[in-house]
């Protein structure tokens, strides 16, 4: 329990001097910023305008976010907008586990197929998102049967899952064959077929894998909705305030840090949320040898 | 007087090209045509608007058209991307090193990592060009440079933490000088990690580095050339610049990758 | 050649020592001389003096060790055998310095086990070759003689000297992972004889290797001692190993880690460590050895060599 303790409080004081760095920076530093050759800046200015104080950019959380009247705090609406991206990133989330689980798997069980379809699977990832999001919009608005219409959000969560996959396929392949040579052949002993040495060998041994790839994969699903929000400029999102905040940031530069703490929380939260289930699959984390 | 002992096998070293299996090549090749072959076939077959997706076909066609100024693209994203790359393993390999000395710095450094690694890029943009101004690349490579740190720090404090105890305890019965058990042990057990880690960050680097543009600073680039493509309805220009970006990650990819393998070389497999 | 066997619970012997052994041994010297000189009695390579290691663990404690008393003199072979729990890899980290006793003394060539540390007084080799996998078989080594400071030219003599001892001339170049088990300890015992300490420590280096590999080491083992007169401490699970390879065999038992008894390996069938040969397997004498060390093991008092004619 004090180990615990003293880990939060240090953390804090971690958070804590990195803010102290940054005003004793804007305090001591030049204000058009450290100059190499003409125009190359390689610290930042230290004006209020490129860099509010910290406790500005807290105070700000609690002023009205708009001039409008009865606007919302900058905090409030951060919070609604947060929670808005958090479930569709949940939603993307959990498409991306599925496909991702489903990839493994299959390139589990053919070596084909893991040979032809991995590259691919790494290959995906280097694809701009911010460019496919507004074309994915573009398809979805071609689909359209029954009384489901393809929104924006269903964009969205698309990007997400997109980021999502990656890391559970690559992480799942990876658990899906870990088993040693001799546990696997052991189930080969009991004449035990595919599937069920896949429910009762590899599947298990293969959540020290998947756990943490769930987690990446949920900070991943955060970051390609906001990205996608971004690009798709989806209301309501915490994606879209982070732009227009900033397009206000010439009168108040302090707000446009609100909208990046809020992404930062959500990303955390997602992360936190899928760390919880790390905890409750606990037994499968233990391996063979003794210590 | 010697014995000899003869007749022992030794093992043989690791990675090398003719131990590459046929299949494991031209497999990936195949579905990669496939792919192709079936988008040209529903593109033409169905008549789909070049609005919607380009055929394969036209997108090579403005390949080999605009081929310089794609290829000045990915230099200007690339040099981006490879200077922010390099940065972000420095501050990476620094950090790791001091929270693996001090466990005060790493139990300090876990909320700013934590937070790093799921801020989204997107985000941090448009404040680091007001920060750094708009008219240069400095805004860009930070973005990559804070990308990069946190995949490098992570895999070097893992790569630091991984010695041996038999390692250690030969260390000590040698009463080696912690200078002498760093630099002959620590370090190199901690190399592999370093490039492992660089390996993972190299596609993002340059990921980053693109979608920075989308906010600003000057013009070059492959983002801010996609975006002007696409505002002019030249789609199939649009996606070409996308396969320019495309193969500059791949590029990114598989060197850090050979490099990783060349250091891990003689490493006992993890 | 006599198969008669005066004494309850030694290997025969021809005498040459102080009689018959009845407990540990205490003292220096009480081992068997093992060169031709006898001038006057030289340092124990290693003192143990009442040792005890207990090791507390939030509410539980384990007595790995408990009143160890036990020498080894210089140039002697002595083995620690014992199953699991023991204590005999606690004690030979207590006298490498790798761990300290929770009390008793431990002197190692009339220091204490620290400086002896300092003073490179040892050399060790591991279970776990523990070479490092991206240095050179002979830059590994060279690696002790490296951080002690030791000249590139000077360096790089000694290891072909060492790697010609071990028998792995052609593979100075080779990395550790195109070596085969056995090969990798040759070159960890290469290692350990790097700064030709007088004293050597083991820690069941043959345990991962199979029965053929093993016996050919133990001969390479012989022939390394008789040429270097090191002192050796020599933890094992294998009982014909332990006669084998030693002038004297400590049998240990554990909760808690105690010393059973000490055998004597040696005679005239036998003869000293130095001169271990393939035929001694065979011998008479080594078996009766053999049988003793297990009866210890087994706790059950020894009323003579069974299966043998006794007249």
């Amino acid at each position: 329990m004090r180990r615990s303790l003293r880990a939060v409080l240090l953390g804090v004081l971690g958070v804590l001097l990195v803010a102290a760095v940054w005003d004793l920076y804007k305090a001591f530093g030049p204000e058009q910023g450290v100059l190499v050759g003409e125009r190359v800046l390689i610290l930042p200015r230290a004006s209020d305008l490129a860099m509010p104080h910290t406790w500005e950019m807290v105070q700000r959380l609690f002023e009205p976010a708009t001039g409008l009247r009865g606007a919302p705090t900058a905090l409030e609406a951060v919070l609604e907008a947060s929670g808005f991206t958090l479930s569709i990133a949940a939603k993307g989330w959990a498409i991306g586990v599925a496909v991702g689980l489903l990839l493994a798997l299959l390139m589990s069980r053919f070596k084909l197929a893991e040979s032809g379809l991995l590259p691919w699977v790494v290959l995906s990832q280097t694809v701009p998102l911010i460019a496919i999001a507004p074309l994915v919009r573009r398809w979805g608005a071609q689909i359209e049967f029954g009384s489901f219409t393809w929104e924006n959000e269903h964009s969205v969560a698309l990007i997400a899952a997109y980021l999502a996959f990656f890391p559970v396929a690559v992480g799942g392949l990876r658990g899906l064959k870990s088993p040693a040579r001799t546990h696997v052949e052991l189930m080969h002993t009991y004449g035990v077929g595919w599937w069920r040495t896949l429910i009762t060998l590899r599947l298990p041994a293969s959540v020290p894998f998947l756990l943490p790839a769930l987690r990446l994969a949920a900070a991943s699903a955060v970051i390609g909705s906001v990205v996608a929000e971004v690009s798709i400029g989806l209301r309501g999102g915490i994606g879209r305030m982070v732009v227009e905040y900033a397009q206000s940031a010439g009168g108040d530069p302090a707000k446009a840090w609100a909208p990046i703490f809020g992404a930062v929380a959500v990303g955390l939260v997602a992360a936190g949320a899928v760390g919880l289930l790390t905890l409750a699959l606990r037994p499968f984390r233990l391996t063979e040898t003794s210590r | 007087m010697t014995a000899v002992i003869t007749a022992e096998t030794t093992r043989r070293p690791r990675l090398r090209v003719k131990d590459l299996r046929l299949g494991a090549v031209l497999a990936p090749l195949a579905v990669g045509a496939a792919f192709l072959g079936g988008w040209q076939l529903a593109v033409d077959g169905l008549g789909i608007d070049p609005y919607i997706v380009p055929a394969p076909s036209a997108i090579w066609d403005q390949l080999v058209a605009g081929r310089s100024n794609i290829i000045d693209g990915m230099v200007v994203t690339g040099r981006n991307a490879l200077i922010g790359m390099l940065l972000g393993g420095l501050v990476g390999v620094l950090g790791a090193v001091l929270s693996s000395v001090a466990r005060v710095i790493d139990q300090m450094a876990v909320p700013l990592v934590a937070a790093l690694s799921v801020v989204p890029i997107v985000a941090l943009a448009p404040v680091l060009y007001t920060m750094f101004g708009a008219a240069v690349d400095t805004g860009r490579i930070v973005v990559a440079a804070v990308a990069v740190s946190i995949p490098v720090y992570l895999n070097t404090l893992r790569g630091l933490r991984q010695v041996s105890t038999v390692h250690r305890e030969l260390m000590a019965t040698y009463a080696a000088t912690p200078t002498q058990v760093i630099r002959t042990v620590t370090l190199p057990t901690a190399t592999p990690y370093v490039f492992t880690g660089l390996r993972i960050a190299s596609s993002l680097a340059v990921i980053s580095a693109l979608i920075a543009e989308y906010f600003g600073g000057p013009v070059g680039g492959l983002g801010k050339a996609i975006t002007s493509a696409a505002a002019s309805s030249n789609y199939p220009l649009a996606w070409a610049y996308v396969t320019g970006s495309i193969v500059l990650g791949l590029a990114f990819y598989v060197v850090t990758l050979l490099v990783e393998l060349w250091f891990a070389r003689h490493a006992p497999p993890t | 050649m006599t198969l008669t066997d005066p004494v309850p619970h030694n290997g025969p012997d021809n005498g040459s020592d102080t009689g018959p052994d009845t407990g540990p041994d205490t003292g220096p010297n009480t081992g068997p001389n093992t060169g031709p000189n006898t001038g006057p009695p030289a340092v124990a390579a290693i003192e143990v003096v009442g040792v005890d290691r207990v090791f507390r663990r939030r509410r539980d404690e384990v007595v790995a060790l408990s009143d160890v008393t036990v020498s080894v003199a210089a140039g002697e072979f002595v083995s620690l055998i014992g199953p699991s729990g023991c204590g005999k890899s606690t004690l030979l980290r207590l006298v490498a310095d790798l761990d300290t006793p929770t009390s008793g003394t431990i002197s190692v060539f009339g220091k204490t086990t620290r400086q002896a540390r300092r003073d490179q007084d040892y050399g060790i080799a591991f279970q776990q070759a523990g070479l490092l996998p991206w240095r050179t078989v002979a830059s590994n080594i060279e690696l002790p003689l490296k951080l002690h400071g030791v000249g590139a030219a000077e360096r790089r003599a000694r290891s072909s000297e060492l790697l010609e001892l071990v028998g792995l001339q052609d593979f100075g170049r080779h990395h550790p992972d195109q070596l085969s088990g056995g090969m990798q300890q040759r070159v960890a015992i290469a290692r350990a004889l790097a700064e030709s300490p007088r004293l050597l420590l083991m820690d069941e280096p043959f345990g991962a290797l199979d029965e053929i590999t093993r016996e050919r080491m133990q001969n390479e083992l012989v022939r390394i001692c008789r040429e270097t007169s090191a002192a050796v401490l020599f933890v094992t699970h294998s009982i014909p190993e332990a006669v084998f390879l030693s002038d004297r065999v400590v049998v240990m038992s554990p909760r808690p880690g105690r010393i059973v008894d000490i055998v004597k390996a040696g005679g005239a069938e036998m003869g000293t460590s130095h001169e271990r040969t393939d035929e001694v397997r065979d011998a008479a004498g080594f078996f009766h050895t053999v049988a003793a060390v297990r009866e210890h093991l087994h706790g059950v008092p020894v009323n003579g060599a069974r299966g043998v004619e006794s007249r």
